[in-house]
């Protein structure tokens, strides 16, 4: 059930993005800085692919996103009720990726998505566990894979005892 | 690049006393509103932890800047970790790495974060250009 959506990866996002992680490293903003130019031009953070979410459609976490109802008028759906598994009770527990090819900036990724294993556990911490993966896959324009993702989520009966 | 060998190891302290404008800061980016990051009354109410809590994401990231501070930015060819305990706001992080094998050409680096009572927050592997 692979769906696809493009990812462009734009300048601003990516300085955005390295400084949410206080990391202002001239390789994710400044095109002339001897050290981008020694790698070949600006790249991105090794975590900077989860940024496609703001161009996900329907993606869940983006609780106050305006939604368009596919064949109404162009009006906001109702706000919040994200639905989405990882609300309220579900937590990220893993995520792992594999670098294929240098990300650089001005790429337009095209970004597929497709569920994998579930499995079920009892928690110490947090009652039963159900945990589920998905993996993504973030080609560039010349179609060549740059990262695999593979994400691995947990709905827990309670919230998890600290 | 660094040339790396077993037992090299490499630490850095990535945030001193995350705060909640560093947690929003990084939803923002990330686009990651999930309200357990931010809204204290989903969090303890809906969910019932104790406060808001950072994503996971924000403390693998963070900890991906030890590495790529150590190795580069073009350096790493796997990075994967289990988010092993949550960050709630006045965390301080230190991110550490060892290398525990060299083969091919790659290395693999045992990656861990710790908060400031030296709990694990952050567990897994990286695997990079052994330079």
């Amino acid at each position: 059930m692979a769906e696809g959506y493009e990812f462009p990866v734009d300048r601003t996002q990516v300085m955005l993005f390295a400084r949410s992680l206080r990391d202002i490293r001239p390789e994710y903003s400044d095109p002339d800085h001897p050290a981008t130019k020694a790698i070949g031009g600006m790249t991105v953070p090794p975590t900077f692919v989860q940024c496609s979410a703001h161009w996900e459609p329907n993606y869940a976490l983006d609780i106050t996103r305006p939604r368009i109802l596919p064949g109404k008028d162009a009006r906001p759906q109702r706000e919040g009720g994200g639905g989405g598994g990882g609300l309220g009770r579900g937590l990220h527990a893993e995520q792992h990726y594999e670098y294929h090819h240098p990300i650089l900036v001005g790429d337009t990724l095209s970004v597929t998505m497709r569920p994998g294993e579930r499995w079920e556990k009892q928690g110490r911490r947090g009652g039963k566990l159900l945990f589920s993966e998905s993996i993504t896959e973030y080609r560039n324009q010349d179609g060549v894979l740059c990262v695999t993702a593979r994400s691995v989520g947990v709905q827990t009966e309670r919230a998890v005892e600290q | 690049m660094v040339a790396l060998k077993v037992g090299d190891t490499h630490e850095a302290v990535v945030i001193e006393g995350v705060n909640r404008s560093h947690i929003v800061k990084y939803a923002g980016a990330s686009g990651d509103f999930n309200p357990l990051h931010h809204d204290d009354g989903v969090a303890k109410g809906l969910a019932g932890y104790p406060s808001i809590f950072a994503h996971g994401m924000f403390s693998m990231g963070l900890t991906g800047t030890m590495l790529t501070d150590w190795l580069g930015p073009v350096a790493l060819k796997k990075y994967g970790v289990r988010f092993s305990k949550q960050v709630w706001p006045g965390d301080t992080l230190t991110a550490k790495a060892e290398v525990t094998a060299v083969a091919g050409g790659l290395a693999t680096i045992k990656v861990t974060t710790v908060n400031q009572n030296g709990e694990a927050v952050v567990e897994g592997e990286a695997v990079a250009a052994a330079g």
